[in-house]
């Protein structure tokens, strides 16, 4: 724990610098694809009210100077397949990206689709010795929050701080000040796979850049396809990638849950691919261009020409009718809806107050998916793009790049995690040294 | 309503064609070779990156093409005989230029100066003709040729077809002054215009004398003006004490005129004349210094005439009273100006 919270630290320090300098680049490793941005921090106060440029929910502190989306390489269900492969996507995207900027960046915030994520709600309480809750007794309690088992190799991606409640006054955002006994915590853990971690970090240090934070990408989806009300009044971003399906549910502004599929998009293709015997490159092309989830009767009629160059002319002349391609479709779709069903299930999202779910991400664009999701997952549903940035090119305002956008928001403002908070002195040692040197300086 | 439920495919179900769909372009098949991997290598990446750092941006296309052009010309100038050649290349391509034939000034015209101003203008010009105009200063040329007495104002310029024109205004003499040092020929400002060895070489101009009399030539032109019937007789005027004119007639008669309005004063005396032919008789000096109070002294021999008539003895030419029998000198000294002035004698 210790050297994680080292680690997290490092890193936070890593950001701050980034921030100094005013420019750091965001970087979204996913499964089919894989983007980059680079943002420039200018300080607030750059527009005016008579400029027409809203406060744009807090983000206009920053803009986006620089942005390249690439084919990602050596990807497999969110996680690095082959290091050099994806080391060279990262080069790919990160020097396109600076290119369009002009600047050299050498701080980057990455973000991990993959990995297993898994979800820890822990609770910690102290009781308040001088009847006052402190700076440190909140960094106190969160350090005793009681740590369950997570698993050989598990590293903690987000540990934040949910709810604060003292001598049952619950629902606090902010303890500091409040006058009571006990101070009790519920704090929200989300920890991946140790070995994932390591290699993301090593694929970037490989193309000389410097980690300055990583993301579980649910979760900075969710920051930027939810709107505010649906942070605070509680609900769930699907957040449908390649190759992982990511779901995070928020309430009262916290991610209180996070977790993966790992079906995607990825997998539609492969069935198309298996279904009509078509190249991989044709199977996305069909899916992409003529795929869909609700069958009509026209459907019957559209024809498509799904060609080949096997010489085989008979074979090369193949026309598929587009209600077979999602007759392809479909039942994978709905699988793939059906597992975010069992984990929102297990995460009891039925007893949630508002129970609002927004699909994003790239395959949230198959046209009819909000009449299946609604079928499936509840009946409010629908299409999350994300939230409009300052300098975001037209072309990233598509659904497929809210992890991309999130992680913008991330960067800028991230939330308080729990090495945000000075951690309490526990060894003996170093407090009886401390104690001496105190007592030096207070005789002599 | 069995046409609304038709078994099997009709022939216009058939003909109908599937509805336009914009669709994207087919991906291309695989050229036969392989595809050049879009990532950049690991060394285009670093030297990108470095591209991309500001300092290292600035030397490259700064600091480097300055560098290196100033080590050419560095180089290129430092052999002695290189450097004598360019800038002996530079003179010869200015003198080239200013020698041209545009640029010459041939000839020298001058209006409206007399001879002794041509010639002294002619050799001021501080080039033999011909000479490029580059050459000639027209400004210093101009402040040179002011130094000279007789020119009031001259306008100097270089005409196209190389002529270097002058127009000189002269100054025009108008009154004679004499002072210790000589005769000299003013305008009518004051100015001096030229030397005169004797007075007979301008006997047409007026002539003043007396310290500081120059500065005052307007007041002895009024003077002139002013003297009329008087005007033959008239010597000169005489400034006394750098304050104020005596008018000095040809007998030795003198007119002293007030420092404040000397012309009414000559007026005043020109009109005693006329009346009563003032100057016709023995007065040596009509004294106008006090307005209020004019006064005559007399000559010598009306003295004498006086005081025979009274019965006194008579006034020798040095003013004193002679023994009885002097008659004869006393007689012929009447031209004496230091005559004891008796006042007041009569008024006018």
């Amino acid at each position: 724990m210790r050297d994680l919270y080292q680690g997290q630290r490092a890193m936070r320090q890593m950001r701050r610098a980034a921030m100094a300098r005013g420019v750091i680049a965001v970087l979204d490793i996913g499964t089919s694809k894989m983007s980059c941005m680079v943002l420039q921090f200018d300080g607030p106060g750059q527009f005016r009210e008579e400029d027409g440029v809203g406060p744009m929910a807090g983000q206009s502190n920053f803009r986006v100077i620089g942005a390249a989306t690439t084919q990602s390489r050596g990807m497999r269900f969110g996680e690095i397949g082959t290091m050099a492969e994806t080391e060279r996507a990262v080069r790919t995207v990160v020097s396109a990206a600076q290119k369009r900027a002009g600047v050299r960046v050498d701080h980057v915030i990455a973000c991990l689709s993959g990995a297993r994520p898994a979800s820890y709600g822990l609770a910690g309480e102290i009781p308040l010795a001088s009847g006052k809750c402190a700076e440190h007794d909140v960094a106190a309690v969160l350090a005793a929050c009681n740590v369950p088992d997570f698993g050989r190799g598990r590293e903690v991606l987000h540990a934040q701080p949910v709810n604060f409640a003292i001598d049952g006054r619950s629902g606090l955002a902010d303890p500091r000040d409040h006058v009571g006994n006990r101070l009790s915590v519920d704090m929200h853990a989300l920890t991946i796979d140790g070995d994932a971690a390591g290699n993301l970090v090593h694929c970037i240090r490989r193309c000389d850049l410097e980690l300055a934070g990583v993301a579980s990408a649910a979760y900075v989806a969710g920051r930027a396809a939810l709107v505010e009300d649906e942070q605070e009044l509680g609900g769930a971003c699907i957040d449908m990638g390649g190759g992982v399906t990511g779901v995070s549910i928020f309430v009262k502004k916290h991610m209180i849950f996070a977790d993966a599929v790992r079906m995607g998009g990825e997998l539609v293709t492969q069935d198309i691919t298996r279904g009509l015997r078509v190249p991989t490159t044709v199977a996305e092309w069909l899916k992409t261009r003529h795929g869909g989830i609700e069958a009509t009767g026209r459907d019957d009629r559209e024809m498509i020409e799904v060609g080949g160059e096997t010489g085989d002319w008979e074979h090369d002349r193949r026309t598929v009718s587009r209600a077979d391609l999602i007759g392809i479709m479909r039942p994978r779709v709905e699988e793939i809806l059906d597992e975010v069903r069992v984990v929102l299930d297990a995460a009891g999202f039925e007893h949630m107050p508002s129970r609002q779910i927004v699909l994003t991400g790239g395959g949230s664009q198959i046209p009819g998916l909000e009449t299946l999701a609604a079928r499936i997952l509840g009946q409010n549903v629908r299409i999350g793009r994300p939230l409009r940035i300052n300098g975001l090119a037209q072309e990233m305002t598509t659904p497929g790049h809210a992890a991309t956008v999130g992680l913008a928001l991330f960067a800028a403002h991230p939330q308080d995690e729990w090495w945000d908070f000075e951690m309490p002195l526990e060894s003996h040692g170093v407090r009886s040294l401390r104690r001496a040197v105190r007592w030096f300086r207070a005789n002599w | 309503m069995q046409e609304l439920t038709r078994p099997g495919r009709s022939a216009d179900w058939r003909g109908r064609p599937p509805p336009a769909r914009p669709v994207g372009a087919r991906p291309q098949p695989r050229a036969g070779t392989a595809r050049r991997d879009p990532a950049p290598s690991r060394l285009a990446y670093r030297l990108h990156r470095i591209w991309l750092t500001p300092v290292y941006r600035r030397v490259l296309r700064v600091g480097l093409p300055g560098f290196a052009l100033a080590m050419v010309v560095g180089l290129y100038l430092a052999d002695e005989s290189r450097r004598a050649e360019l800038s002996g290349g530079v003179t010869a391509m200015i003198e080239k230029i200013q020698t041209r034939d545009e640029f010459m000034v041939r000839t020298m015209t001058i209006e409206g100066a007399s001879p002794v101003v041509d010639k002294g203008l002619r050799a001021m010009l501080p080039v033999t003709l011909p000479a490029s105009s580059f050459d000639i200063d027209l400004s210093a040329l101009r402040t040179q040729v002011m130094k000279l007495d007789a020119v009031e104002k001259i306008e100097l310029r270089i005409r196209p077809g190389g002529i270097l024109s002058a127009v000189v205004t002269e100054r025009t003499p108008a009154l004679l002054w004499r002072h210790a040092g000589g005769i000299e020929l003013l305008d009518a400002g004051g100015h001096r215009v030229a030397s005169a060895t004797a007075r007979d070489v301008r006997p047409d101009l007026p002539m003043i004398a007396g310290e500081g009399a120059a500065a005052h030539t307007v007041e002895a032109l009024a003077l002139f003006e002013a003297a009329g019937p008087i005007l033959p007789r008239l010597r000169g005027l005489q400034r006394m004490g750098e304050r104020r004119w005596d008018v000095v007639l040809d007998d030795g008669q003198r007119i002293m005129l007030p420092e404040r309005r000397p012309v009414q004063a000559l007026e005043e005396a020109v009109g005693l004349h006329r009346r009563h032919d003032l100057l016709s008789r023995d007065v040596a000096v009509i004294d106008l210094r006090n307005g209020d109070r004019p006064a005559l002294r007399l000559g010598l021999t009306a003295q004498n005439t006086l005081r025979r008539a009274r019965g006194k003895p008579e006034l020798g030419p040095d003013g004193r009273v002679s023994e009885p029998g002097d008659d004869k000198t006393a007689g012929a000294a009447g031209q004496g100006g230091s005559g004891q002035t008796t006042r007041p004698a009569e008024t006018g």
